[in-house]
């Protein structure tokens, strides 16, 4: 059983180390690349459901009759493209977020916000 | 062209978000985002009343028949939520063109609407589709326009905002990827009528409960159910006004209807409660949030940021009648969803006002507003009351069959609790009208006039629409009901 | 790190190479490798290398991590096993495809029928997230350029480019290449690994190689931006506008078969000229996203850094007003 599963094992570890990237680093770009690693690995676990033993690519050829199944490729070709895009917008907004608070560490920007909620409520009249 | 309208629903904003790119002018965009949303909300109104006379509507895009094609889905459940989307946006848009003026640069004008019309599309269609892989989809369209959307706010935190929604909401749906992709696993098939016909039989299995774990888990992190709503505050106080108006009532209901329909639909009533203990996971959740997120409201020194916790409470509400799941239950669940939706649509168009007229949503910029700014606080005053529940609104009658639904099942506790809740919301709202009427003006400031037509309108159609349904609860009662009961009828 | 992430890309592109998934490794290769390190390596630009040591400890983190690693092993206990032949995704949906789509649509590569026709409302979808995507960053880097700026911007780059003549010379020879393979793969899709995504993201890369050499301006004044943002939406437009077409001529939305007398003609049609309406999008929004984060950058080098120049971020200064 374990020699059939531990594809799937792998995959699960590479899926847990970008999960754990995404959550507990504090910089912003880092946070991305832990996303996509996530992302990835989820890909991966779609496309090696896929793989069929003894079969070839899913393009129809003479001489050929065992394929690897299709459909995953086409969800995950799309799911590739949602990836990039989101990657493009949160890389967006890291360069946004260094220019309005000269900084892209997580906690050094909840500093700069408390702080300035906490100026404010000094200056109440 | 009637039978195409379950497509025409999604992809006249869809295509006509590029069309808008290529209009240019911001007045030609507003207007022509404005057409386009009140057609979407025309062709829902047809889609309602002929699904409510004669039945589901199936069609199936590109020619192709389910299981092999995507098929769009529509019973009363979409019809219901199809409508309250287009029509809130629609009510919106009218006070988009003035209010963005003050908020958002002029040269941004056009890309907001090209974004608001893919938001729009985005929530219409993960709401018609009767394909999995399709819901994945459209989620990510209107997620990534969301995260555009939010970031346009005038504050930087807007900004620091959407950054976290955009990670938080990208675990969730990757999360929901993965259920998907579990689910296909066992059963070969991503079409939701075709997967409940097959989840059945390796419904026992590991995989299919680790799927249902999973997709679970990602689907409340975009309901912002507690304790995964750590997003939702900053996000729908810092966005421009519009956006939050427009989110708060529709982008949480979306969440919440594709949580009703994998676990009815899909996965199957029996299924969903027994293998997890759902019904105390929720309503435990459900309680904790309301509590929670009405006290944080309580403390709260911006009103946008109040309104936002006050969302999350009303959320709670919603999983807490999901929990029990009878008929009357999710009825109560599906009346709120509407009901939500009208109060904090008007809400946060009233504060779009006030952010118009003064700059800012503070509460202590509040004071003595209820004379100057008399018709949009009046709103605002009308929205919160229908938040506790006054009877002739509308929140009362949601309240009402909620409390109906725990005496029913015999939930005591759970009854009493929901009024406690009701206490509570009394003392935010209150914080407000206190400032805004028995404080007298600040001094320093400028003399402050009433909000422009342009916001009143909107604003006053829905305070009314709150009011009217409260009082003639006919309709929304009768497509509840029909939805909640097809829901239990079909669930194997 | 960016490099690793790179690596990683290329890495899991061969993996799918070797699962028959060729269509997959070929995007994955363009896009998770090409495009994705790209635009890091381009922020990194624009916020910076350092970083600080890690503050805090992550049990928090680790506990949740380890909690959804451990349903994820659990959930895989019940799979079928890797490669079998007999898993259900195999007996259901899939046969029908790999067996039936010679007659249905006559294509050999059974992914771009399941892609573009098939489940061609997917693929609308994912043109619209490109799209998106594309105006999201649009909104959020997008500089108006003032034109004492450009010329200062311009003797920057030129004195910079005059040390890669080498670079430039060969890359003025292989950008038509380049163009024609993007072509190649844009129409052989149907035959081969390929199609409008894959296409789209080499075109593009041929045209963000001349911006990297010959300066952003002169490649601003061969594609003019407001060009890029219409044939980005046309793309999108053209897609949406077979499925019109095919509810006019009596057909559902997207469905290729009215398109022609011959149905299977409708769908090679059909197909053809949806996966150019994806290539014409894919390849204008990654031209959008990269001149949007490339112009940022220009922008800082020439007015000194963390001066915000839209003008439209400063913080609650209205409510400090206020307060007294």
């Amino acid at each position: 059983m374990i020699l059939g599963l531990y594809n799937y094992w792998v995959v699960v570890v590479l899926m847990m180390i970008g999960f754990y990237i995404v959550i507990a680093q504090g910089n912003l770009i880092k946070k991305i690349v832990g996303l996509n690693i996530f992302q990835t690995s989820v890909f991966i676990l779609y496309i090696s459901m896929a793989k069929v033993e003894g079969g070839t690519a899913p393009i129809l050829a003479e001489g050929i009759s065992q394929f690897s199944n299709p459909l995953p490729h086409v969800l995950i070709l799309t799911a590739i493209v949602v990836g990039i895009a989101t990657t493009a917008l949160g890389l967006a907004l890291a360069v946004r977020i260094k220019e309005a608070y000269g900084s892209i560490e997580e906690d050094e920007i909840q500093d700069r916000d408390n702080k300035e909620s906490s100026t404010m409520k000094g200056k109440k009249c | 062209m009637l039978a195409h309208l379950p497509v025409l629903q999604v992809i006249v904003p869809l295509m006509a978000a590029p069309a808008c790119l290529i209009l240019g002018r911001s007045s030609l965009a507003w207007l022509f985002s404005l057409i386009v949303s009140a057609t979407a909300c025309l062709i829902s109104i047809t889609l309602l009343q002929q699904v409510m006379t004669s039945g589901t509507i199936i069609y199936a895009l590109g020619g192709w028949n389910a299981p092999w094609g995507i098929e769009y889905r529509i019973d009363e459940l979409n019809a219901y939520l199809l409508l309250i989307i287009s029509a809130i946006s629609t009510v919106i848009l009218l006070a988009s063109h003035t209010s963005i003026k003050k908020e958002i640069p002029k040269d941004r004008h056009t890309l907001f609407y090209v974004l608001y019309l893919l938001s729009l599309a985005g929530m219409l269609g993960i709401v018609a589709t009767g394909d999995a892989f399709n819901v994945f989809v459209f989620l990510e369209i209107s997620s990534l326009s969301a995260y555009s959307l939010i970031s346009m706010g005038k504050d930087r935190r807007s900004i620091w905002a959407s950054y976290q929604y955009l990670i938080m909401g990208t675990i969730g749906a990757t999360f929901i990827l993965i259920g998907i992709g579990l689910m296909y696993q066992m059963t070969g098939t991503l079409n939701m009528e075709d997967l409940a016909k097959r989840l059945p039989e390796v419904a026992q299995t590991r995989t299919v409960f680790a799927a249902f774990v999973f997709f679970i888990v990602g689907v409340c992190l975009k309901l912002a159910l507690f304790p995964l709503h750590l997003w939702l505050p900053n996000a729908y106080a810092y966005a421009p006004s519009i956006i939050t108006a427009f989110f708060a009532a529709t982008s949480t209901k979306v969440a919440v209807y594709l949580l009703i329909r994998f676990t009815f639909s899909i996965f199957g009533l029996s299924f969903s409660f027994t293998t997890l203990p759902l019904q105390t996971i929720f309503l435990t959740l459900g309680l904790l949030g309301i509590f929670a997120a009405s006290i944080a409201a309580i403390y709260q020194k911006n009103v946008k940021h109040l309104f936002a916790y006050s969302s999350v409470a009303q959320i709670g509400y919603m999983i807490v009648g999901y929990s029990i799941s009878t008929t009357t239950g999710l009825m109560a669940t599906l009346l709120h969803l509407f009901n939500h939706a009208l109060m904090k649509g008007a809400l946060f168009l009233a504060l779009g006002a006030v952010m118009y007229r003064i700059g800012s949503t503070q509460l202590r910029d509040f004071q003595g507003l209820g004379r100057q700014m008399p018709i949009t606080v009046a709103a605002i005053v009308a929205g919160g009351l229908s938040l506790i529940g006054v009877p002739l609104t509308v929140g009362f009658i949601s309240k009402w069959y909620l409390v109906l639904a725990a005496i029913e099942s015999g939930w005591w506790p759970v009854a009493v609790l929901i009024l406690l809740g009701s206490l509570l919301a009394i003392v935010y709202v209150w914080r407000i009208v206190e400032m805004a009427y028995f404080k007298e003006p600040l001094m320093n400031r400028e003399p402050v006039k009433e909000a422009p037509l342009a916001f009143l309108v909107p604003v006053w159609m829905l305070v009314s629409a709150n009011i009217y349904f409260g009082v003639d609860t006919r309709l929304s009662v009768q497509v509840a009901q029909a939805a909640s009961q097809s829901l239990f009828g079909v669930s194997p | 790190m960016v490099m690793l992430s790179g690596i990683y890309g290329l890495l899991s592109a061969s993996f799918f190479v070797a699962m028959d998934a060729v269509d997959v490794a070929f995007t994955e290769a363009s896009v998770g490798a090409g495009i994705s390190t790209l635009l890091m390596l381009t922020t990194i630009t624009l916020v910076g290398r350092y970083e600080h040591a890690a503050r805090h400890k992550p049990t928090l983190a680790l506990a949740v991590v380890f909690v959804t690693g451990a349903l994820l092993i659990y959930g895989t206990l019940d799979m079928p096993y890797f490669g079998s032949a007999e898993a259900p995704i195999n007996l259901h949906v899939a046969p029908h495809y790999l067996n039936d789509s010679m007659q249905e649509i006559g294509m050999p590569n059974v992914v771009t029928s399941v892609l573009a026709s098939y489940r061609g409302f997917d693929t609308f979808g994912e043109t619209a997230v490109i799209f998106t995507a594309g105006v999201g960053v649009l909104a959020l880097l997008s500089i108006v350029r003032r034109p004492e700026e450009e010329a200062e911007i311009d003797a920057i780059n030129d004195s910079m480019h005059q040390q890669h003549l080498i670079l430039r010379i060969v890359i003025k020879i292989l950008i038509p290449f380049i163009f024609l393979f993007a072509l190649y793969v844009q129409f052989h899709g149907d035959y081969g690994p390929g199609g409008g995504f894959q296409a789209g993201v080499i075109f593009a890369a041929a045209i963000i190689l001349y911006a990297m050499l010959f300066g952003l301006s002169t490649a601003r004044r061969v594609i003019n931006q407001s060009l890029i943002q219409v044939l980005a939406a046309v793309g999108v437009l053209v897609y949406g506008s077979v499925g019109l077409v095919s509810m006019l001529n009596g057909g559902n939305f997207l469905d290729y078969s009215v398109l022609a007398s011959d149905p299977v003609a409708g769908q090679h049609v059909g197909i053809l000229v949806i996966e150019l309406g994806v290539g014409i999008t894919v390849a204008s929004v990654m031209v959008i996203i990269f001149f949007s984060f490339a112009g940022r950058r220009e922008n800082r080098r020439v007015s000194g850094n963390d001066v915000e120049h839209d003008g439209n971020r400063p913080t609650n200064s209205s409510e400090n007003k206020d307060a007294r």
